[in-house]
């Protein structure tokens, strides 16, 4: 069996994971990097409206202090506060260095990077290219592992003796040395041939978990798979209840539902209606944001121009709103003929700047949908978008539980509370990408020897298992129920009887799962890898629609049909997976999360910390306030 | 609203394969892509396609669609009659891998033969200064998706395999050109791109142009804007004067 060994492994290779193997890199450890895709076509190349940095270039009363609070304020309080300090404190270095790696950012006028407004955000503040940002952010980032490797082939004669990328190529399984992470199992798409990794330290960067639904903006890598390999470790995950539904994906035709619609059309401008023509958002504008948003259409159109003396329109509420009341106006019948809303650039701005402040948008539904964004109004509704849980870190390294574990960006849990701002992944992968680079660097500098893998065996036969079933189930058929379980009963809206109704469809499919029988060779077979990656979509469903039904409450990306209301007593409380030793079934268990910081909760007016904390923590807060 | 397509799909491993017919429901709205897909959860489990965004921002499922270079995601099924067969091959410039599968990293190895951005090293992360016109020109260029596709279609290396190792190829001749009109580019690139990325190959039919899922002019806007600083280079008569009296290299 083929084997390599590394020093450090990263698993995925969007901004994370690329952001993690370089920092490990240049710390000198020899890093691989192994992707289930080609190098370079990741799903943060979807990633459309920009990178949130208080930057301050447009407006210079942004800084780091503000953006923290708007993130804190966007995942309803429950975020890691450590790690939304981190980010907002960080994330400007981190945009300006992919400038220095060969980055083009669109400029303000005085030849700095621009930045521009979005949901939640209390300045512009958002890094942009047009509308393809995270293209640019995955290019910039491949490109500097190629300067990289260029360098090792000046320095060592060889262009991959330090960093590797191992693509198409996918891991089924972490392999451990007694309690600690000791390599990886996988195999490679092309031949079906297996592969080890002995390495001390695994980064764990797969993203999310969005091809457990049906509508959703993610691509087929999305399947858990950092999520499940890190339960399987040992390790645990937290806030799985938590799921964005981004409000506008497409919702026509079929076959592109889901599929994104840049929340940049409505930070420059573009607004919401139903079938009646009313702009509904100013229906929706929830207590806790009354004072920050306008409250007629006069006032949020002069805030375009002039948001020194206007409040923002509602259309910018932190997504979980917006979401949300989409979907009530569709249910309540003023939908559009294919089932969503209208969102309307064309009556807003001329022609030739909807073409140059949204290339992409105007070129996808074009081309998919027939419809001319510049002309007419486009159909939009809620997606599956982003999982706001994931692996329970240390915020500082990106450190799990379990020894020589790292996650970084989507398969970690924590930074984005309740709810995720638009344009705080892509800062969030690249300062927690290089976050977890150098801890992993660090913790193998810290051993006094090697790991040993174990279990080598297990994973083959797992692996081989649907190759060597005959006339088992149809993987397809299994994930399609999947989706539509999940969709149907562990979606935007969710009651007990129904997250019970899918905990028991979940259970059956496991049983149909581990009886998926795969036809054809090993050699690029999706059916055969479709069935390896139902295990994880299958646990991470689990995780989610347990965690769903434990939490009584509704808040940011989690809202109970049955529980309407924030409650202060859940804040407190993370939801925290783990599996069972034999990797068969879930458990979630209530973890109260540490208090603010001093210095940081004084940064909120005790008013608006009212709305979210305990009596409790209120007089933690006074006095904190008192000493100072 | 929905109807039974014929499909002619290229399928084999290891360098043999055949066309398979299939006959296969179709439905309003969809794309090339998604009938594979229903192939392959219904007819055809094992059929190896790559794809990945299903929005033409990857540039993953590159495939020749009725012989022509298409983007599997963006080829509309109402493009074609109901009546015609669709013949789905891979690329043809590649080997392959398995079905409609290639193996693409001759573009890997040649992103790797061309040095990366290379700033002054005086200038720090944060202190980059460019105008929004200045960075335009470049910015064209990054738009590129890398599926490959005018690597697939360009002549020069389509049924010529001798100039693969002497010739970069659209998409990183394009890399060239974005770096060389980088306002902080400082690195030497026209000669090298005549030299020793094959720029010279190129003689303009814009094959490269027509297939670019991104409309990026690659022909008009890097490939002969770079030949015409490679001659000035050359052939500029002041600047041979000025290269032999200063000694500079560039």
């Amino acid at each position: 069996m083929e084997r390599h060994e590394y020093d450090v492994v990263v698993i995925g290779a969007g901004g994370a994971g690329l952001r993690a193997a370089i920092e490990a890199r240049q710390q000198g450890k020899r890093t691989a990097i192994v992707c289930k895709s080609l190098f370079g076509k990741a799903h943060t190349v979807m990633a459309e409206g920009g990178a949130a940095a208080a930057m301050g270039n447009v407006n210079p009363n942004d800084n780091w202090m503000v953006h923290f609070r708007d993130t804190m304020r966007g995942g309803k309080f429950l975020n890691n506060w450590r790690m939304a300090e981190l980010h907002a404190k960080e994330a400007p270095d981190r945009v300006w260095e992919l400038e220095a790696w060969g980055a083009l950012f669109d400029r303000t006028k005085d030849g700095k990077i621009s930045q521009r407004n979005f949901g939640g955000h209390e300045y512009p503040r958002l890094a942009h290219v047009g509308d393809r940002t995270g293209l640019e952010l995955i290019r910039t980032l491949q490109q500097r592992v190629v300067a990289l490797q260029q360098e090792d082939e000046k320095l060592h004669g060889d262009p991959e003796a330090y960093i590797k990328v191992f693509a198409e190529c996918t891991i089924t399984r972490l392999l451990k040395d007694g309690d600690a992470i000791a390599g990886a199992f996988g195999y490679w798409r092309e031949t079906g041939d297996f592969i080890v990794f002995d390495a001390p330290a695994v980064v764990l960067a797969t993203g999310g978990i969005g091809k457990s639904y049906v509508v959703t903006s993610n691509s087929w890598e999305y399947t858990g798979d950092g999520h499940a390999l890190a339960l399987l470790a040992g390790a645990k995950l937290i806030n799985m209840e938590f799921i964005q539904f981004h409000p506008t994906g497409m919702v026509w035709p079929p076959s592109v539902r889901g599929i994104l619609v840049t929340e940049s059309v409505r930070g420059d401008g573009g607004v919401l209606r139903n079938s009646e023509g009313r702009r509904f958002m100013f229906d929706y504008i929830p207590e806790v944001f009354k004072d920050k948003y306008a409250t007629t259409e006069e006032e949020a159109d002069r805030w375009y121009t002039d948001q020194a003396n206007n409040r923002r329109p509602p259309e910018l509420l932190p997504r979980d709103e917006v979401a949300r009341a989409i979907n009530a106006e569709v249910k309540a019948g003023r939908g559009s003929p294919q089932g969503g809303v209208y969102l309307d650039v064309s009556t807003r701005l001329p022609a030739e700047e909807i073409i140059k402040r949204l290339p992409s948008m105007h070129h996808q539904f074009k081309e998919l949908a027939d419809v001319d964004i510049t002309k007419e109004p486009m159909q939009v509704g809620p997606t599956c978008h982003y999982i706001m849980g994931g692996v329970e870190v240390d915020a500082d390294t990106g450190a799990a539980s379990v020894p020589g574990l790292f996650a970084a960006g989507e398969v970690s849990g924590g930074m984005h509370g309740s709810n995720r701002l638009g344009g705080n992944s892509l800062s969030d992968l690249l300062v927690f990408g290089r976050r977890a680079g150098a801890g992993a660097a660090a913790y193998v500098d810290s051993l006094a020897k090697r790991p040993t893998v174990t279990g080598v065996e297990e994973a083959r036969a797992e692996a081989l298992a649907p190759l060597e079933r005959t006339g088992g189930e149809n993987p397809y058929e299994v994930h399609h129920e999947l989706q539509r379980t999940m969709n149907d009963l562990v979606g935007i809206i969710r009651k007990a009887e129904e997250i019970t109704e899918a905990l028991q469809v979940i259970e059956k499919l496991k049983e149909r799962a581990k009886n998926c029988a795969s036809s054809g060779s090993r050699i690029y077979n999706p059916g055969w890898h479709l069935a390896l990656d139902l295990r994880n979509m299958l646990l991470v469903s689990e995780c989610v629609a347990k965690a769903a039904l434990m939490r009584e409450e509704s808040r940011g990306g989690h809202t109970r049909d049955d529980f309407p209301g924030m409650s202060a007593e859940w804040r407190r409380k993370l939801l925290v997976c783990s599996a069972s030793p034999d990797g068969t079934s879930i458990t979630v268990e209530e973890k109260i999360q540490p208090s603010m910081r001093s210095d940081l909760i004084r940064l909120f007016e005790r008013a608006e910390l009212e709305k979210y904390l305990t009596e409790e923590e209120l007089a933690e807060y006074d006095a904190a306030v008192k000493e100072s | 609203m929905g109807y039974k397509a014929k499909f002619r799909v290229w399928r084999g491993e290891g360098g043999e394969g055949k066309l398979e017919d299939f006959t296969v429901e179709v439905n309003e709205g969809e794309v090339v892509l998604d009938v594979i897909h229903r192939l392959q959860a219904t007819q055809a489990p094992d059929l190896a396609v790559r794809w990945n965004c299903k929005a033409g921002k990857c540039g993953s499922c590159s495939m020749e669609i009725n012989g022509k270079p298409r983007l599997g995601c963006m080829t509309r099924m109402s493009t074609f009659s109901e009546d015609e067969t669709i013949t789905v091959t891979p690329l043809r410039t590649f080997p392959v891998i398995k079905d409609l599968v290639t193996d693409v990293s001759f573009n890997y190895q040649k992103a790797r033969e061309i040095p990366s951005f290379t700033p002054p090293a005086d200038v720090k992360p944060g202190e980059f200064r460019m105008q929004q016109v200045d960075v335009e020109r470049s910015q064209e260029f990054r738009k590129c998706i890398e599926c490959f596709m005018c690597q697939n279609v360009c002549h020069v290396i389509r049924d010529h395999e001798e100039n693969k190792p002497n010739f970069a190829g659209p998409r990183y001749l394009m890399r060239i050109a974005e770096l060389d009109m980088h306002p902080y580019d400082v690195a030497e690139r026209k000669e090298s791109a005549q030299e020793a990325h094959g720029l010279g190959y190129c003689n303009i039919t814009k094959c490269c142009t027509e297939v670019c899922p991104e409309h990026i002019k690659i022909t008009d806007n890097a490939l002969i804007p770079m030949k015409e600083r490679v001659v000035d280079r050359k052939y500029d008569p002041l600047v041979w004067l000025g290269s032999k009296i200063f000694k500079r290299q560039r």
